[in-house]
């Protein structure tokens, strides 16, 4: 099962997880599998009109998934997606 | 992986040589081939802009003039308080009150009389990035919000500066080299900002002490490895860091044909205002009074505790908020406000209270649509309480 890695500007709205193990055989069907297991990410992960907000980018394993096929990219067992939002601290 | 010659402009200048005392102070870099006498002065020639002399700042500059860098300019125009001492470690307690630039100052003239110290008292803005950059080789990016670092972004692929990056959150930092002439810029990355309010500033969401040291050494380390044309840069690559797991990794970071700024259809050309793309927004601020949020102030609270009025406190902050200070209130998180809301009495006259009066203010809001109507927001919050009313409470 794909493991998405939830970074800790997100975990207060995955129960505090630091990584979820989530059924897809896509990136898209995986994360919309977090979103229902997790409610709260929704609206910090999605725009209100359905899209993937600009400022989150979604890695598998360390490929950005915009240069492969997007929502639409193959996952196989053992694969890793990282949720990895944009910080602005210094 | 790039080097310096992939980085424009190169920064060696031969005339730049070494007195018998700098040859001593540098013996360390001299005996390695990777550094040596030409690398040596290639770091003395160099002009490094630190942009901010904050969390990461303190480690950059530090290191930079500790490892040679000739010019060292930074951006400031801030001041030190207590709650930097924490993590910005180029300022001590006796610096408190004073501008983070005389304090960085007096420390690195310390650390290294031969360097030449250019301090810019001034917010970095749109009018005056370009002119400051085009003076300088490299720029280091150690802003703490999303306007100054599209700012820097853009300046630096219009100037053609690389832009030694790094950024921090809690427990998780992040690192790269972003507007070398091929690799990509923080747009690749990050195209636009989040709007306001989703994503936390370190001062809402706190940060760890050392992360700045962590990812402020990594970027003074790409920075020299950038002058000395040494190694593999970070260029094409973004460094996470997770000082809790300590854990390391790498994603890989491409130039996107796309980008409005360093992609093959320009469309930003000039530097815009930054406030209004990222929509700003600073730290929670100070909530007054407004139609739809009824408010009272910490004096007509007072006024009424000590009338004996009956009055419910909640407050809406974190259970570990609550432990540093509170006003005896009924205690829920505002993110719990709303499974929680029936432990609540619509008929008492309820007074929520958070940090500062951003967080109460939702929670007032909300509680009005869910038919709450005696119910005031604490203006100023518990820091409003601190100042004005008790001050043996603790600020934070």
């Amino acid at each position: 099962m794909p493991q998405i890695q939830i970074p800790s500007p997100l975990r207060q709205y995955s129960g505090k997880q630091a990584s979820v193990d989530v059924p897809g055989k896509t990136v898209g069907e995986a994360l919309t599998g977090l979103v229902s297991l997790h409610p709260d990410l929704k609206r910090h992960l999605y725009t209100d009109d359905g899209k993937l907000r600009a400022f989150v980018n979604v890695y598998v394993n360390d490929e950005d998934m915009r240069y492969l096929e997007k929502e639409a990219t193959a996952l196989k067992d053992g694969d890793t997606i990282s949720i990895v939002p944009s910080i602005a601290g210094g | 992986m790039a080097t310096l010659s992939d980085v424009k402009p190169a920064t060696g200048q031969p005339e730049a040589v070494l007195s018998n005392d700098e040859i001593l102070r540098y013996s360390r870099h001299l005996i390695m081939p990777e550094v040596g006498m030409d690398g040596q002065q290639k770091l003395k020639a160099a002009k490094v802009l630190c942009i901010g002399a904050g969390g990461l700042g303190s480690p950059l500059a530090l290191y930079l003039t500790a490892a040679g860098v000739g010019t060292l300019g930074i951006v400031d125009f801030d001041v030190v308080d207590y709650t930097n001492l924490q993590r910005q470690i180029i300022h001590t307690t006796a610096d408190v009150g004073r501008k983070k630039l005389d304090s960085a100052a007096d420390k690195l003239k310390a650390i290294n009389p031969f360097l030449n110290l250019r301090t810019f008292d001034t917010k970095l803005t749109s009018a005056n990035a370009l002119e400051l950059f085009r003076e300088f080789d490299i720029v280091a990016d150690g802003t703490d919000n999303f306007p100054t670092r599209y700012l820097v972004n853009d300046a630096c692929v219009l100037t053609g500066k690389p832009n030694v990056y790094g950024s921090i959150f809690r427990f998780e930092g992040q690192a790269s080299v972003f507007a070398t002439e091929d690799g990509p810029c923080y747009r690749c990355l990050y195209p636009e900002p989040p709007p306001p309010g989703l994503v936390p500033s370190c001062a809402e969401g706190g940060v760890l002490g050392i992360l700045p040291g962590l990812v402020g050494v990594i970027q003074a380390t790409e920075t020299i490895k950038l002058i000395l044309g040494q190694g593999d840069s970070l260029v094409g690559r973004l460094l996470l860091v997770d000082a809790l797991g300590m854990k390391f990794r790498e994603l890989k970071l491409r130039k996107n044909p796309e980008c409005p700024v360093c992609g093959t259809h320009r469309t930003i050309t000039k530097l815009i205002d930054y406030e209004e793309f990222c929509g700003v927004r600073g730290v929670e601020a100070p909530v007054t009074a407004s139609s739809d949020v009824p408010a009272i102030s910490v004096e007509e609270l007072k006024k009424k505790l000590d009338a004996k009025a009956d009055i419910f406190i909640l407050d809406v902050r974190e259970p570990h908020e609550y432990q540093i200070c509170n006003l005896n209130g009924y205690l829920i998180p505002l993110g719990d406000l709303p499974k929680r809301v029936s432990e609540l009495d619509s008929s008492r006259e309820i007074v929520a209270h958070c940090k500062m009066g951003g967080r109460s203010a939702k929670a007032v809001a909300f509680l009005k649509q869910a038919g709450f109507t005696k119910v005031h927001n604490l203006t100023g919050g518990i820091t409003a309480w601190a100042e004005r009313i008790d001050p043996k409470m603790p600020k934070y």
